[in-house]
Formats: structure tokens, C-alpha cells, sequence
């Protein structure tokens, strides 16, 4: 008997200091996860309920919103619904960043083939930190640079104002680019060195290695590092509305001013209140790009998971 | 006269080759001879330069930012450390197998069709008889016949090992390296593929990096005994292992250092 008392002295039986901070731990932990799963929630219902609020209450037609080009939701049409022509929004977003996307992926990708396999060094030590301190230029500069650089550039060059999805694209692809080189220079980087040396013993050269290897093997990678540009790119709104003109027609040419779905949206927001129809379009814009960037992330999840696989 | 004839056996001499990494002196004042249709292992403690040494007879070191050779490396009348060789023609001829089973994550018919691919080689049925050919030669065809076009990061350690070492022959060398090529791999393995080097031996002239004594006195024929970057004894597997003329080299053998 007495020595059992002695036991349940033990210090593995008494609930000590570390255990409580244990389960301190595990209750802070659980309420930031609540808390951002709460806000995530809270997010999502607002602009789902804002957003379908368009065509429930306000009898919006959906068929309207993706097909319709007139955007002017004060107004009723002939049939009574509001005209939310969005497809010139539509068309203007996918135009500047498809193209984008396809100016800054091989700019990138041959930009991370340099750092990593042509110059090691140099691509170690300077290119990397100046890559990540571009990434972190606020969208509004490389805007205002456009805006002073890029447009007058088109302008003395192209027939039209030099606002459009041309100068919309420039400014975008250069904005992407240290994104998607830094991404994609990851994605070379984590190519094992056994496979180089593999390649070579075999008889190869250097660039037969980093085609036929290399860029083979970080393909999955590389598709990441592009949609991820491609979604930073549908979803910048301040540097595009700065230079593309904000024309809600579809453009007829690269220079003709447009608009996309996030220039429309911050245009947009200070002129309409709370629970008008106006308003609520922008809602239902809002939930587009919400839709989007949930794509481009299932997508890169899926490429993700059929890399490890 | 005897030069001629010492030559005709001999496929790889070097004569007081020298390496360096920067300042660091890894490889001393080394003659070897390496002769055909013969397997000579390298062995000796860790970091005693028997990879590095290995590396530079397919010029694998220069790859390394700083290193210098000096001496010769003779591969038939010609020396491979002299600038003008080129190093993706010499490691045609000198094919490598590395510790690890680098398989390409392709399939298996792409990783052996990988090496005739970049020498240009697309007739499709060539590329299907070279691949059947040396998965044979690695004994490993009988395995993997019926899922040639599946991934080739599906097959175990051993398999995997042998399908570099397929691939390594799909591009013909006349010498095979070989570091370390069974230590990650279970004994089983490790017998499948010290076979598998036994008969490629009527073929190959064989340099194999080994820690593992007992696989030196299997298959070799020569072995080298490296020390501190030199080569300490030098001379057949039998004697090496018998009857060493150094004590370093008994106590080697004998695992009272490593």
C-alpha cells in the first residue's frame, strides 16, 4: 500500500507544468485555425450570397452575364432585367492573362535554366535575392511605371491612346515574371543532381541534359510555377487598371482600351451602395474571381499530386 | 618493343596522375594499369580518393568548379586529360554506374533508349532491339518484358541498379565504372548484380569502387589498395588478399580500419 502512494507520486503521474503548457499549446493552436477557417467561411458566404444575390433577387440572367457585352446594371433591358453584359470584362481578363502567360514562361523558364545550370554561381548569389526583391514590388509601381513607361512607348508606336490590353500585358508579363522564375528555378533546383550526372556519364551534352532531363523531369513544376503567375495575373487589379484604358467593350485589337473583371471592380465599387443592383453585379464579378483563383488552385494542387504519385 | 605489347592488354594506363580540388592534393603520383576483359577493384578507407580517381578517367571531376589534373590518363593511344578531348565523346566509350540507381523517372524502355537517343539513333526498331539487347545483357529482360513502358521508379533497388546498368551499355562503352554500385542494395540483390558484372567481364574491362572486402575478393581480378589519395599496393586480388606486402593493407582487409 505504501508503495503505491509512492507511485502515483511519481513524476509521471503528476500533471506538471509541461503538460498544461501542452494543452495551452493545443487550444491556441485550435482557435487560429477556427478563427481562420471561420473568416474563410464568413468570406465565401458573402460573396456567393452577394454574388447569386444578381440573379435571385434582381432577376439578372446568367446567360446575360456571360454572353451579354452592354455592362450597365442601373438600367433594365426591354425584358425588364438588368444589363450585365460581363464578357467584355471576360475576354479582357483571359486575353491579358493568356498572353502574359505565354511572354513570361519562356522568359522565366529560360531565366531559371540560366540560373540554375548556366551559371550556378552568379545565379546563387545575385540573380536569386534580386528575383525575390522583385517579388516583392508593390503591383502599383510596376502600374505606375506602365503608365509613364509602357503606354506613351505604344502610343508613338501603334495607332490609338496606348491603353489597351497591350500595355496591359506588358505590364503584367514583367510583373509576373520574377513570380513564375523564381517558382520555375525551384522546380529545376529540385531535379536531383544524381540525374545530371546520370545524363552526362551517358554521353551527353549539357544542353541535351537539360532539355531531354531536366526540364523533363521539372515539367510538373514548371506547370505550376506558370499557373501560379497565371493566377496572380487574373487577379491583379491595380497596375491593369491603371494602363488598359477601361473600356467596357470587347477590344477589337491588342490597342484598343478594355477592361478586365478586376479593373471593373475597383472602378466600380466607390459608385454603387450596398444592395442595388449595381452593386451587386460587382458581387457577382467578385464571385467570378473568387471561382477562378479556387481553379487555378485545384489545378495546381492536381498537377501536385500527380507529381508525388 | 614491350611497351607495344604491355599496351595491346592494357586499355587504361595512367602515369603519375595528379588531382586537385583547388589547394587540396586528393590524388598522388598514381600508375595503374587496367587491363581488358579484367575487373581490378578500388578499395580503401573513405576519402582516400578511389572516386575521385575513378571520376577522372571519365573526366566525371570536371564538373567541379576548381580541380586540376596533371599526368596522363593512355585510353587505347590516347590521353584523356589533354584539353582537346572531348569529354561527351570520351564518356560514350567509358560508361559509369553510380551508388545510386539513378533511373530516370521515364519508363524503362526510355531510359535505356535515353543514351542511342542523344547519339541520334530513331529508327524505332533499332531503339527496340537495343533496349531488349542490353536488358538481356543486365539480366533483366525476363523481368520487365511486359511492362516496358511503365515507370521505371516502380522497379526495386536491385532492378533499378541493373537498368543503369543496361542503359549504361546501351551506349556501347568498351570500359565500365563503377562506384559503389552495391551498397545500397540487399544481399540479394547484391549477388543478382555481382553476377551480372562477372559476365560482363568477357566483354567490359571492369573498374569497380568497392567497401565491401569480401565482394573485392569475389570478382576481382586486380586490386588496387588506396591510402591518403596514393595508391599503397597494387597487384592481383589473390595476392592482395593473401599475402599483402604492407601491414596498412592487412589491417585494411582485416576491418581494423576504415
Amino acid at each position: 500500500m505504501a508503495k503505491m502512494i509512492k507511485e502515483m507520486e511519481h513524476p509521471l503521474y503528476r500533471k506538471s507544468n509541461k503538460m498544461r503548457m501542452e494543452r495551452i499549446g493545443k487550444w491556441m493552436t485550435f482557435l487560429s485555425v477556427a478563427l481562420t477557417a471561420t473568416i474563410t467561411a464568413a468570406i465565401l458566404f458573402l460573396v456567393f450570397s452577394k454574388g447569386l444575390s444578381t440573379f435571385i433577387t434582381n432577376d439578372g440572367s446568367v446567360k446575360d452575364f456571360f454572353t451579354g457585352t452592354a455592362w450597365n446594371p442601373a438600367e433594365v433591358n426591354s425584358l425588364g432585367k438588368p444589363i450585365i453584359g460581363a464578357l467584355p470584362f471576360l475576354v479582357g481578363s483571359i486575353a491579358v492573362t493568356g498572353i502574359s502567360a505565354l511572354i513570361a514562361a519562356p522568359l522565366a523558364i529560360g531565366a531559371a535554366i540560366f540560373m540554375s545550370e548556366i551559371a550556378p554561381r552568379t545565379g546563387k548569389r545575385i540573380m536569386q535575392p534580386v528575383i525575390e526583391l522583385l517579388v516583392g514590388i508593390p503591383s502599383v509601381v510596376y502600374g505606375f511605371i506602365g503608365l509613364t513607361v509602357v503606354v506613351p512607348f505604344l502610343r508613338n508606336l501603334f495607332p490609338g491612346s496606348g491603353f489597351g490590353i497591350a500595355a496591359g500585358t506588358i505590364v503584367l508579363s514583367i510583373m509576373i515574371l520574377p513570380t513564375v522564375t523564381s517558382l520555375a528555378f525551384d522546380a529545376i533546383q529540385a531535379v536531383p543532381r544524381s540525374f545530371r550526372e546520370a545524363s552526362l556519364a551517358l554521353g551527353s551534352t549539357r544542353w541535351q541534359m537539360i532539355c531531354k532531363v531536366v526540364l523533363k523531369t521539372a515539367k510538373p513544376g514548371l506547370m505550376m510555377a506558370i499557373i501560379f503567375g497565371m493566377a496572380r495575373a487574373f487577379g491583379e487589379a491595380l497596375a491593369v487598371q491603371m494602363v488598359i484604358g477601361n473600356a467596357a467593350v470587347i477590344p477589337q485589337s491588342l490597342f484598343d482600351p478594355a477592361s478586365t473583371v478586376t479593373s471593373v471592380l475597383t472602378m466600380g465599387m466607390g459608385y454603387s451602395v450596398m444592395g442595388q443592383v449595381e452593386n451587386n453585379a460587382l458581387w457577382s464579378l467578385a464571385l467570378v474571381l473568387l471561382l477562378m483563383s479556387l481553379f487555378f488552385t485545384i489545378t495546381v494542387r492536381m498537377i501536385g499530386k500527380g507529381k508525388s504519385s | 618493343m614491350k611497351v607495344a605489347e604491355t599496351r595491346r592488354q592494357t586499355v587504361i594506363q595512367t602515369e603519375s596522375l595528379q588531382f586537385f580540388y583547388d589547394s587540396y592534393h586528393a590524388l598522388k603520383n598514381i600508375n595503374l594499369k587496367f587491363e581488358e576483359q579484367k575487373i581490378t577493384a578500388l578499395i580503401g578507407p573513405s576519402g582516400c580518393g578511389k572516386s575521385t580517381f575513378l571520376r577522372t578517367i571519365n573526366r566525371m571531376n570536371d564538373l567541379i568548379p576548381g580541380v586540376r589534373t596533371e599526368g596522363a590518363i593512355w585510353i587505347g593511344d590516347e590521353n584523356i586529360t589533354d584539353t582537346s578531348i572531348d569529354p561527351v565523346e570520351l564518356r560514350k566509350k567509358v560508361g559509369m554506374v553510380f551508388q545510386h540507381a539513378s533511373v530516370f523517372p521515364f519508363s524503362i524502355y526510355e531510359n535505356i533508349a535515353y543514351g542511342p537517343r542523344i547519339h541520334g539513333e530513331n529508327n524505332k526498331t533499332v531503339l527496340d532491339n537495343i533496349v531488349e539487347e542490353n536488358l538481356r545483357s543486365a539480366a533483366l529482360w525476363d523481368e520487365v518484358k511486359d511492362q516496358l513502358h511503365q515507370s521505371a521508379t516502380g522497379l526495386s533497388g536491385g532492378q533499378q541498379q541493373r537498368l543503369t546498368i543496361a542503359r549504361t551499355l546501351a551506349t556501347k562503352p568498351s570500359i565500365l565504372l563503377m562506384d559503389e554500385p552495391t551498397s545500397a542494395l540487399d544481399p540479394i540483390s547484391t549477388a543478382k548484380v555481382e553476377e551480372l558484372i562477372q559476365t560482363l567481364k568477357a566483354q567490359y574491362t571492369i573498374v569497380i569502387v568497392t567497401h565491401n572486402m569480401q565482394q573485392a575478393a569475389r570478382i576481382s581480378d586486380f586490386t588496387a589498395f588506396f591510402l591518403n589519395g596514393e595508391v599503397k599496393e597494387y597487384g592481383q586480388t589473390d595476392k592482395i588478399f593473401n599475402e599483402p606486402v604492407f601491414s596498412e593493407t592487412k589491417d585494411y582487409i582485416a576491418g581494423k580500419f576504415g
